[in-house]
């Protein structure tokens, strides 16, 4: 039989058995309303009220009410940065600082707030995918409102110094968001330690449920309603709890966490390996910052060639896999990431992205280094581009 | 996104694919700036493409599109090699998702190119019989 290997961990994950076992009894035994006053409700109000718990000790937050559930990442940046756009608004603070490679619940947001007044300042994520903390500081004016910059990359994995970077948006009074969704549960975060006054975070990249996020908020962040209706989330996020999704959320979160540093030594061995075999292949290159770097990411061009060929051969072969080539983002640019650090289109259009979780062994490495460079070297074969790249460089 | 069988077949086994040394005509549309670019090679006797065969840099599409453009005019005379429409290369892979359609235009007009190409080498001007050669449009 072939072998089947799941290596677009970035995009989601596989649901967790002991999330799963626990989310169980939410749906048709414990159903009830979390608001309601018999014990069925209460029941399902103290789940709830254990997974913030739980969730909150995760990320060492100092009380569970610090963290409001929503309905993912895209939902966590959404209310975070409009929120404090609003906040800043009312003090007549209308510019926003992010970074060009955010992911597009971010970017689509800014553009969204330029288009009711206000100034967006993307920093540059320079060669190696990472913001210069100095130029953070010179983008800060008088009337910056937020500054919201991704912990971990979604394409290429690099991460940020955000304790870095939010102590100099506080050294100028300016709130510090982080869309942390590629990084809670992969990489170990406090979010006293790092400062950060909001981090976003999804459920369905730490093997919890899709449909689950939450976003954190430190006291003395006054942000404003996001959903108006009943009195869920202290007011400010109504409609019933989805009991089963949070029970989920906060099992798979706490799992994530226990076995984090065994699991990412063991990781960064993989990825680390990888990378050496693929680079061997000629004209290919590694994408972001190799230090600064998620455990389980690997993001890779190989020249003269077209991403989402490459990923239907994977698939051919048994293989699950991302690229930020254009015919894989729907539009003819390729991904804004790759162009962010400085790739030609050419070369982005090259791209392969692998990411592992837990359930990836050195197996699934060893399959994958038997098959990349032989559909790299088939797509070359059959490339005019690849050619050209030949001919111009004899 | 989904590729019917037919598409995911003529990329898998692409049909007619490689250099050919002792080409007629050759035609190369696209650009890697916009991700594909296709080169047809053709042979000519008597008016009819004895022999075609393709090298495409581009998305599974593309190289389906290319494939399937070379089975719809080899052996045919070249007057009807020049009626290839993109859609009767669609229809002949049981249709492309419609962010693709533009792989089909294409590889209609890789085989144009090689056309244009063949009668160029004769000392003909192409223009008349085949039309102006359109680039990849970035719009
Ligand atoms: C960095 C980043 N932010 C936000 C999101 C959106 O998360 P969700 O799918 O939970 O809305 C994702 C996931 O695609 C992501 O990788």
């Amino acid at each position: 039989m072939q072998r089947i290997v799941y290596a677009d961990n970035a995009a989601t994950t596989r649901l967790s058995e002991k999330a799963f076992e626990a989310m169980k009894p939410y749906f048709c035994e414990y159903f009830g309303n979390a608001s309601s006053l018999y014990k069925l409700g209460g029941q399902s109000q103290k789940a709830v009220d254990n997974a913030r718990m739980l969730i909150a000790q995760c990320i060492n937050a100092p009380q569970p009410n610090n963290i409001y559930f929503t309905s993912g990442g895209s939902e966590s940046d959404n209310w975070a940065i409009k929120g404090a756009a609003e906040l800043g608004e009312r003090k007549g603070k209308k510019h926003i600082i992010s970074s060009k490679f955010e992911h597009h619940a971010v970017l689509h947001t800014l553009e969204y707030l330029e288009k009711h007044g206000f100034e967006v300042t993307l920093l540059d994520v320079h060669e190696n995918g990472l913001v210069r903390p100095d130029e953070l500081e010179k983008a800060i004016r008088d009337d910056t409102a937020l500054v919201t910059i991704m912990f971990a990359n979604n394409e290429i994995g690099t991460i940020q110094p955000i304790k870095e970077l939010a102590e100099i948006a506080h050294r100028h009074n300016v709130v510090f968001h982080t869309d942390a969704v590629q990084a809670v549960g992969t990489v170990p975060i406090d979010v006293q330690d790092l400062g950060v006054d909001m981090l976003s975070m999804s459920s369905h990249k730490f093997h919890g449920p899709k449909g689950m996020g939450a976003l954190y908020v430190r006291k003395g962040i006054r942000l404003p309603n996001l959903i108006h209706g009943g009195g869920q989330e202290r007011g400010l996020r109504a409609g019933t709890e989805n009991t089963a999704g949070i029970v989920g959320m906060s099992i798979a979160l706490k799992e994530s966490v226990e076995n984090m540093a065994e699991r990412n030594a063991r990781l960064e061995k993989m990825r680390d390996r990888l990378i050496e075999e693929l680079l061997k292949i000629e004209r290919s290159r590694i994408n972001g910052d190799r230090i600064n770097r998620l455990p389980g990411n690997v993001n890779m061009c190989f020249e003269g060639i077209e991403g989402e060929s490459l990923l239907l051969m994977l698939d051919l072969q048994g293989i699950s896999a991302s690229s930020g080539s254009a015919c894989t983002s729907g539009s003819l640019d390729p991904s804004h990431v790759l162009l962010s650090i400085g790739l030609p289109h050419e070369i982005a259009h090259g791209s392969l992205r692998l990411t592992f979780s837990d359930e990836n062994n050195e197996e699934d490495i060893d399959y994958i280094l038997s098959k990349v460079p032989q559909i790299v070297e088939r797509l070359r074969k059959m490339s005019p581009l690849w050619e050209k790249i030949v001919k111009e460089s004899k | 996104m989904a590729y019917s069988e037919k598409v995911m077949d003529h990329f898998a086994n692409p049909r007619n694919v490689g250099e050919m040394s002792d080409a007629d005509g050759i035609g190369e549309v696209g650009n890697s700036k916009c991700g594909d670019i296709m080169k047809m090679y053709i042979k000519v006797r008597d008016n009819i493409i004895t022999d075609v065969s393709f090298k495409t840099f581009g998305c599974g599409a593309a190289i389906a599109t290319s494939s399937m453009a070379t089975e719809l005019v080899k052996g045919k005379p070249i007057d009807e090699a020049l009626k290839l429409t993109n859609k009767a290369v669609m229809e002949a892979l049981d249709g492309l998702p419609p962010v693709k359609v533009h792989c089909s235009v294409l590889a209609e007009q890789a085989i144009k190119a090689a056309l244009s190409d063949y009668y160029i080498k004769q000392g003909i001007d192409p223009e008349t019989i085949v039309g102006k050669a359109t680039e990849c449009d970035e719009s």
